[in-house]
């Protein structure tokens, strides 16, 4: 209930955004957004006394998280501003292993006695745990990096954005949206800037500064008479950006057919709101999809979830070893097929890569929450299953003896644990554009934005619906379609990868959100792709009649 | 961090309040000791302890809002917190759906806090951790589980002279047991506000037997099949058709419960006459707060009366623009059932599926209110009124609307996830693909 209350107090209604109630931290004036926050001197004393005491309480290995972290939210519908909500949390999470056994406590008391208690409340777990423990933490050998420091490569800092700025934009593209037909329209925009410091009993002590930026909408058009009603979702995608991503650069943008606008590293939030309101009227009186096999031709904004469910989700480690079993699942990627260095993923032209520096990204950091140095690494090559996404404590269990960078806590009261990093499709090396997607298809369907999206607990079942549908004939778009969803199993999905566009098409999808673990932590991930087309897929229409 | 009593709540927001300077001012002040363990591989992998506790400041001059929130209550801090609520209220935007704060309220007291809850520790949760792990290793299959219990209060004031006050205790925990040999899966859940009432031996067995049984599942068609839906299963469609009881979506058109007419679709059947639906704070199995945020009482409230819509939530917004007494959102929910035991339903059915619970269940469909998701964790199949095999899980497309127009009947209630729901048979219900996944 707590998700959905936040939602309905956000006034973005059912189903438009979801988003966790624990995003809220304190609650403060604007201007406290641009007070520096604690000096990184201090940061490092303070750290310093976790590390101290915990060694001295006879943990192997400590490490000190102490993060501030400032969000802003604009929520507007229609040409009322909902509410503005400036937040901050600042305090520090302590992890330790004591007899072979993870302990963890946190504390927003960052004061040198407020630090000891948890640090050996964190150690008293790891001690109480230890005897059911039959796995003894194995951690992986990382470099001891010093004093360093990373920043997210930002233009504008939106803290330095007046909030009547934001407002106002988010309004404009509401009456863009109103003035072109819409009934209704929410929108909304959300800032984050973590600032976080970490040290470790290995000898790092490393400062970063990581800006976020999602501006999103939902606009719903309405016939009242036939009792229908559709919505139509931004095409924006939530970055590892500044504000700078709300500046609608024209040679960020792109054209696609029926006057279709999309958007690289800049967005136009009016003039998406404007194609909003144009296309949710057309989703009204657009066909009903027939059933069968069609030819998709899959857009970035669209394949990026797809690429996030069917292949992100099903090779990371701690899912495939067994420790999501109770909650997200596990994952049919098991080692034994990827131990045979022949497992078929996908078809030869698909070659999916994680990477953490990725420059835009909602993933990109220096150094990952246990303090390990980003790097990018293959997952599929040519087609084959090569490797996972695994932290230091579970490399050991596929034979490396490097962690791959991807641990990540939502806050600094929440313990760090593998998180999904960027996860993309590379872009093709010929030299295809999204007309040379569409010109040889038959009978298929163009689908855009982010839809309905649901998988099994080990990742071979989907069905993701999608924001638009266009029919294609013989190698034309001819119109709108409804109802659409596809069902199909991640690896003849994959194996179906029939054609994929150069690196002009190439854009990144996001999800501010993603949820895993217990308790639940959220995490910001992107995924890039170019249109690329898949072959012989099942499409069902969801139309029913009450 | 400590869990106030009634007095040092009330006293606390009595001094905050003093310090307000603006039209009207509301403040919440809430806490809450959680701990948790978390197990895999049978073996522990994480614990935690949270202790938080955080004061709201809701500060308003006309239909200007500013809120501002602290973790300190000495006078300063409560000083210093009002005024920065003042002073974003000042700078902030109007908001025309702004309410005052309500006045006065009568609450009934609640049942919601069981000390013996409080007072769980972190052996204990280990205790209940090896309650899984050791049967579970015994029978060939491993664990993962999570429990996470704590005691938590809220309280409120404003400056129309209103101050409520809870406190509450609960346990959550969830067990999934796999068979070694990777082809069976089950699973179980226990929700409660009193621990007396978890047994973790008893929950854990539950989740082993549905493994052992639901290994080396055959595949059968997709297609519209009777399902037997356990109270888990039918529990996540419920809620979300309670989350379309919203008269404001409705009126406006873009709900299900939109009327075609222009208004919504209060007083319409819309689904068997056999269901019943309605939230009571003071149930006893399903206790909840008697008030909500804003400080609304909340009293047993019928959703749904032998298959016709009763009430649809009004925020004070709402209502005052409709003309209508607000009718707060439920703080749970409650389906009557029947007397059939689970094995009377299956003993009765030709021709069926058992489904212990639906996974990754997501909208499709906000017209019809079609929801897609999968089977998990246990699904079998009945013929001639016995359990047969286990079979492969199935995705289903599907309607809660139409599920519960295609009611056969109701079995005994279960809390679950604070509801109290029925088992429940329902005929053609719709499965569309096959997933291979355990």
């Amino acid at each position: 209930m707590k998700r959905r209350s936040f939602v309905q107090y956000a006034g973005l209604g059912a189903g438009a955004l979801m988003m966790p109630s624990l995003m809220l931290g304190n609650e403060i004036p604007t201007e406290a957004l641009l007070e520096p926050g604690m000096d990184v001197v201090l940061k490092k004393k303070m750290a310093d006394v976790a590390l101290n005491t915990a060694k001295s309480l006879g943990a192997t290995y400590a490490d000190a998280r102490i993060g501030r972290y400032l969000n802003q939210y604009v929520f507007t519908r229609e040409d009322k501003v909902q509410n503005v909500v400036n937040t901050e949390s600042f305090g520090i999470g302590i992890r330790v292993i004591a007899n072979g056994t993870w302990g963890f406590a946190s504390t927003n008391d960052v004061t040198e006695d407020g630090i000891k208690n948890a640090t050996q409340q964190a150690v008293a777990i790891a001690k109480a745990n230890a005897r059911i423990q039959k796995e003894p933490v194995v951690l992986a050998p990382v470099e001891a990096y010093g004093e360093v420091s990373w920043k997210t490569p930002i233009q504008k800092d939106f803290k330095e954005v007046p909030i009547s700025e934001k407002v106002d934009l988010l309004l404009s593209a509401n009456a863009a949206a109103i003035d072109n037909g819409a009934n209704f329209v929410n929108s909304a925009l959300f800032m984050v800037n973590e600032q976080k410091y970490f040290a470790s009993t290995d000898g790092s002590y490393i400062d970063q500064d990581v800006h976020r930026i999602w501006p999103t909408f939902n606009v719903t058009a309405i016939d009242r008479a036939a009792g229908k009603f559709k919505t139509r979702q931004a095409m924006s995608a939530p970055m590892g950006m500044g504000y700078e991503y709300m500046d609608g650069l024209a040679s960020e943008k792109l054209e696609g057919p029926e006057g279709i606008k999309l958007y690289r590293k800049s967005y136009d939030i009016v003039e998406d709101a404007t194609m909003a309101a144009i296309q949710a009227k057309q989703k009204l009186t657009a066909k009903s999809v027939e059933a069968g096999k069609y030819d998709l031709v899959l857009e970035p904004n669209h394949l990026g979830l797809t690429i996030h469910e069917s292949v992100g989700h099903p090779l990371e480690l701690d899912r495939v070893l067994g420790y999501e079993a109770n909650y997200a699942g596990t994952s049919f990627a098991t080692l034994d097929k990827w131990e045979t260095k022949k497992f078929n993923y996908g078809s030869d032209i698909v070659n999916i890569v994680a990477d953490k520096t990725q420059e835009g990204s909602l993933g990109a950091v220096g150094y990952d929450d246990e303090g390990v140095k980003t790097k990018k690494w293959d997952l599929i090559r040519n087609g084959i299953l090569v490797n996972y996404e695994a932290i230091r404590d579970q490399v050991h269990m596929i034979g490396q003896n490097e962690s791959h960078g991807c641990c990540y806590a939502q806050s600094w009261e929440d313990v760090q644990f593998q998180r999904m990093p960027n996860v993309s499709l590379e872009p093709g090396t010929e030299k295809y554009s999204l007309q040379d997607m569409i010109k040889d298809v038959e009978k298929g369907i163009y689908i855009l934005g982010r839809g309905s999206y649901s998988i099994d607990q080990q990742r071979y079942n989907f069905q993701f619906g999608g924001t638009m549908f266009y029919e294609i004939k013989n190698g034309e778009v001819v119109g709108m379609l409804e109802d659409v969803a596809y069902q199909s199993n991640t690896q003849e999905f994959w194996n179906s990868c029939a054609k994929i566009c150069d690196k002009d098409d190439y854009r990144l999808f996001g999800s501010f959100f993603d949820g895993k673990g217990q308790p639940s932590q959220i995490s910001a991930v992107s995924h890039g792709s170019s249109t690329t087309r898949f072959n012989g897929i099942n499409v069902i229409n969801t139309g029913r009649t009450i | 961090m400590a869990i106030y009593t009634e007095e040092e709540a009330k006293k606390i927001l009595e001094k905050a309040l003093s310090f307000s300077k603006a039209d009207a001012c509301e403040i919440n002040l809430s806490g809450s000791n959680r701990g948790n363990i978390r197990y895999a591989r049978n073996t522990v992998s994480t614990a935690g302890y949270q202790s938080t506790q955080s004061l709201v400041v809701q500060a308003s001059y006309g239909k200007k809002v500013g809120t501002a929130t602290i973790d300190e209550f000495d006078d300063a801090s409560l000083e210093k917190v009002v005024g920065r609520a003042e002073e974003l209220a000042k700078l902030a935007p109007e908001n025309p759906e702004f309410m005052p704060p309500l006045g006065p309220q009568q609450y009934d007291a609640s049942i919601t806090y069981k000390e013996a809850t409080a007072k769980v520790t972190p052996e204990y949760r280990a205790e209940v951790a090896s309650k899984s792990i050791v049967p579970a290793a015994a029978k060939d299959v491993t664990a993962a589980g999570f429990l996470n219990d704590g005691e938590s209060f809220s309280a409120m004031i404003n400056s129309n002279g209103l101050f409520a006050y809870n406190k509450s205790t609960n346990v959550d925990f969830t067990v999934t047991m796999r068979t070694n040999d990777g082809t069976g899966s089950g699973w179980v859940t226990r929700d409660f506000n009193d621990i007396n009432k978890f047994d973790a031996a008893e929950a854990s067995n539950v989740a082993i037997n549905k493994a052992v049984m639901s290994r080396e599942a055959r595949a059968i068609e997709p297609g519209k099949y009777t399902v037997i839906l356990e109270p888990a299963a039918a529990s996540d469609l419920l809620r979300n058709m309670i989350f379309s009881f919203n008269a404001r979506s409705a009126d406006e058109g873009r709900s299900f419960m939109s009327a075609p007419d222009g208004g919504n679709k209060l007083g319409q059947k819309i689904v068997d006459e056999r269901v019943n639906l309605w939230s009571d704070p003071l149930h006893p199995d399903v206790p909840t707060s008697t008030w909500n945020g804003e400080g609304m009482p909340l009293k047993k409230t019928h959703w749904i009366e032998n298959g016709v819509v009763k009430n649809l939530a009004y925020d004070r917004y709402w209502a005052g623009q409709k003309g209508v007494d607000p009718v707060p959102f439920p703080s749970n929910g409650i389906m009557e059932g029947g007397d059939e035991s689970l094995e009377d339903m299956i003993a009765g059915t030709k021709k069926g599926i058992l489904v212990t619970r639906f996974w990754y269940i997501r909208s499709v469909d906000p017209q019809t209110l079609l929801y897609t998701g999968l089977t998990r964790d246990g699904t079998f199949y009945i013929e001639n009124g016995q359990i047969k095999y286990p079979i492969k899980n199935f995705r289903f497309n599907e309607s809660p609307i139409i599920m519960l127009n295609n009611l056969e009947s109701l079995g005994q209630q279960v809390r679950v996830d604070g509801n109290l729901i029925p088992y429940m048979k329902i005929r053609d219900f719709t499965f569309t693909s096959l997933s291979d996944a355990v």
